[in-house]
This record gives C-alpha cells, structure tokens and sequence, in this order.
C-alpha cells in the first residue's frame, strides 16, 4: 500500500453526493460504473455508487463536442441589434466587446471578453486535453491538470455574462422607433454553448487524471 | 480497518485518496496532500449565523425581484425593467431559450435553494432532521453551480456603461439589492453544506 491510499484500494467509495465513505467488497465490478446487475446505494443519501461517474469520457465528449459546434454560430451569428430611425447595427459578441472599448469601458471590455472568448476557448482546450491525457493514463503534469480541471468548473458559469448584457438591455431600450434593441439568433447558440460546456465539465471525473499507470510515489 | 468508523475517514473527490479525520483548528483547512484540493474547512459560521445570512438573503431576493433594476431616459420618455420584464420581454422578442435560461438560473434555482437551506437550517438549529432532509439535500448538491445571481449583477453593470453612451441611465433600488445578495452568495460561497449530515443525527427509522 502506497503512502497515500486510494479508496479504489481500500475497497471504499465516496458517495458522489453526500461525501459518506461506504465500504464495498474489493475489486466489485458492479461498482466500476459499468453498469451489469444490481446496482448499490448510499446508505446515508440514498443515491447511487460509482467508483468514477459513469461513462465519464463518452459524456464529456459528447457535451464538449456540441458545446463546441454551437460555439461557431455563437461567435459568427450577431447576437444583437439596435435600431433606430435611420440605423440598424447587428453585433456580434466580438464587435461588442471592440465597441465597449472604442467607447471608453476598455476595462469592461476586457471583463466581457474574457467571459466570452477566453473562458470558453479555455474550457474548450482545457477539457480536451484533460480527455486525452487522462484517456492515455498519463502521469504528465497531475497535480497541475487537477488544478486546471478546478479552475475549469470554477469560473465556467461566468460565460453566462453576454447572454443576461443582451437581455437586459433587450427589455430596458425599447423606445418605440427611436431606439430598440433585439436578441438575434446567436444569443441563443451562445446561451446554449455556456450551457453544454459547464454540462461538459461536471461529468468529467477529475479522479480519471490520477487512474492509470501510476508513477507517483 | 474494520475498527474504523466511516465517519473517520474521509475520500478527497478529486483524486480519491482516502484520509483520517482530524478536528480543524479555526480557520484551517485540510488539502488533499495527492492533489491539492480542498478536503474539508472549519465551519466558521454557526447553523444559527447561516440561518440569519439566509433570511437576509430570502428579504434581498424578494426586494431584487420587485424592485426595477434600472430605468433608461431617452428624449423625455423612461423605460425600466425588473428582472421578470426581462424574461418575459425575451421571451416574446423569440428568444424562449434565453428566457428559460434567465428564470432558472436568476429565479427559481435560487429560489429553491434559499427555501430548502432556510427549512434545513431552521430544524437543525435544535439538532434535528427537518422533513424531507435527504431528498433536499441531494436537490442541493444537485443544483451546485446553476444559481448565476452574481453574473447577472456583473451583466447588469456592462449593460449600465453600454447603455450610458446612448441614454440616461437611472441606477434603481433593484440593482443595490442584487448587489447585496451577491455579496451573501460570496459568504455562501465557502460553507460546506455536508456537514449538515453530521450536525443533525439519523432519526430512528
């Protein structure tokens, strides 16, 4: 036994939801998320056990790879249009950060930038090179990915910022023909985005980057 | 092994080592020595202090509701909005998704969530299990990151200084309520709510 035990090891498993240790018969494989035969249950919250969350990869993949396909429309898309008497202006989620900045905000814009572009291009390559790694079983770099993985599903949410800017001054620029402001389509492929990514990033189990071979001591 | 308790140990999530318990000391916290994340935190913060900050925060989030956000000059005529006019306004300008998106995360996830920690709160206060403890519990660690209060005030401020250019902004009482919340969100931020499992006994079944 290692130094520092693993509850694989043990014959234990962290209930995923409550925190309770619960102990299991060494080496079940009714327990490794496989999903054959009866299933067991936390005695104390009553949901189910898993060694990891089941079909982690497949999972994240799939919500990673969509999330990302509706990023292109969100970016290309305008996601936004005043009007006025003698205007109409589609923007995008780039032409209104280059606007906050030209109009004085630089610090908002680089705020709104790194909600919209930066956090999601982020998670987008951070989740993929978790995937990757953690699927060859390396033992590259573990203590950093795990904290790369915890920076991921901490400021993931934060993307949500663009898509509440353009609903609220959708509800609050409504002055007739002088001035209106309009949700276009985009928003909605970004809302979407935020959403599939942070979907992405809860069904990773981060515990995958420390499976495999083990080359730590 | 069979001596130990599983209330003695203690499994980091993110790497799955497994850990004995110890008493903290105040302000300490215990870092997974594998993958430096947070295994457990003092609770610095009694059950009754927690259920003062949740009724605070219940009478803030009725008030950030009610009260308009902001309101908009242009020309004489005033336009403001509370943050249902904005859910109900995108649903009607067909952008049903984002109004969805707008009411659970701004409304009802938070919602749920002040209610169900006031009621588990109040029982635990005298050591007991409310009704329905378990059920609320796992809804609770369920709805983990989908209340965005705290984005949406940071929305709120873009949205101000994008308006300013173009019109009169009026700062509303709205946007100072949800400025406290964000701030009791943040004191949330760093309560384990697991050891509610501890604080309150198993009722006899």
């Amino acid at each position: 036994m290692s130094a520092l035990p693993r509850a694989a090891e043990l014959g234990l498993i962290g209930c995923h939801v409550c925190g309770l240790t619960c102990r299991t018969v060494p080496g079940d494989d009714r327990l490794d998320g496989g999903g054959h035969g009866e299933e067991m249950a936390c005695p104390r919250c009553g949901s189910v056990l898993h060694r990891r969350k089941p079909n982690s990869y497949a999972r994240t993949w799939a919500l990673l790879i969509a999330g990302f396909l509706l990023y292109i429309p969100a970016n290309v898309l305008p996601i936004m249009r005043t009007a006025s008497l003698n205007d109409i202006d589609d923007n995008t989620i780039i032409s209104g950060v280059v606007e906050l900045w030209v109009k004085g905000s630089p610090d908002l814009a680089v705020i709104v930038f790194t909600a919209s572009i930066v956090v999601p291009m982020l998670k987008f390559l951070s989740m993929g090179l978790l995937l990757l790694s953690s699927q060859r079983g390396s033992g590259w770099a573990r203590p950093q990915r795990a904290k790369l993985y915890r920076l991921v599903e901490f400021i993931g949410y934060w993307s949500m910022l663009d898509v509440f800017v353009v609903a609220l001054l959708t509800a609050l620029v409504r002055f007739s023909l002088l001035s209106r402001v309009e949700p276009l389509p985009g928003v909605i492929f970004f809302g979407l985005t935020v959403v599939l990514t942070m979907l992405a990033s809860m069904s990773f189990d981060p515990r995958l980057i420390w499976d495999g071979r083990d080359t730590d001591d | 092994m069979s001596t130990t308790s599983p209330e003695a140990l203690l499994i980091c999530e993110h790497c799955d080592t497994v850990y004995r318990r110890r008493t903290l000391e105040r302000g300490e916290v215990a870092r997974c020595a594998r993958c430096h994340a947070e295994l457990e935190r003092h609770h610095a913060l009694s059950v009754n202090a927690l259920l003062a900050l949740i009724l605070t925060a219940m009478i803030v989030f009725v008030q950030a509701n009610m009260w308009p956000i902001v309101t908009l000059g242009l020309s004489g005529q005033y336009s403001g909005t509370t943050l249902w006019g904005m859910i109900i306004t995108m649903w009607q300008q067909q952008a049903q998704v984002v109004a969805v998106l707008a009411a659970f995360t701004l409304f009802f996830f938070p919602m749920a969530k002040m209610l169900s920690l006031g009621w588990l709160l109040w029982f635990a206060r005298r050591g007991r299990r409310a009704p329905g403890f378990v059920p609320l519990m796992v809804g609770l660690h369920y709805l983990g990151p989908w209340t965005m209060s705290e984005v949406f005030v940071l929305g709120a401020l873009v949205a101000i200084v994008k308006a300013h250019n173009y019109f009169d902004v009026v700062a509303d009482p709205g946007i100072y309520a949800y400025a406290a919340l964000t701030l009791l969100i943040t004191i949330f931020a760093g309560v384990d709510l697991r050891q509610l499992w501890e604080l309150t006994p198993e009722d006899p079944a």
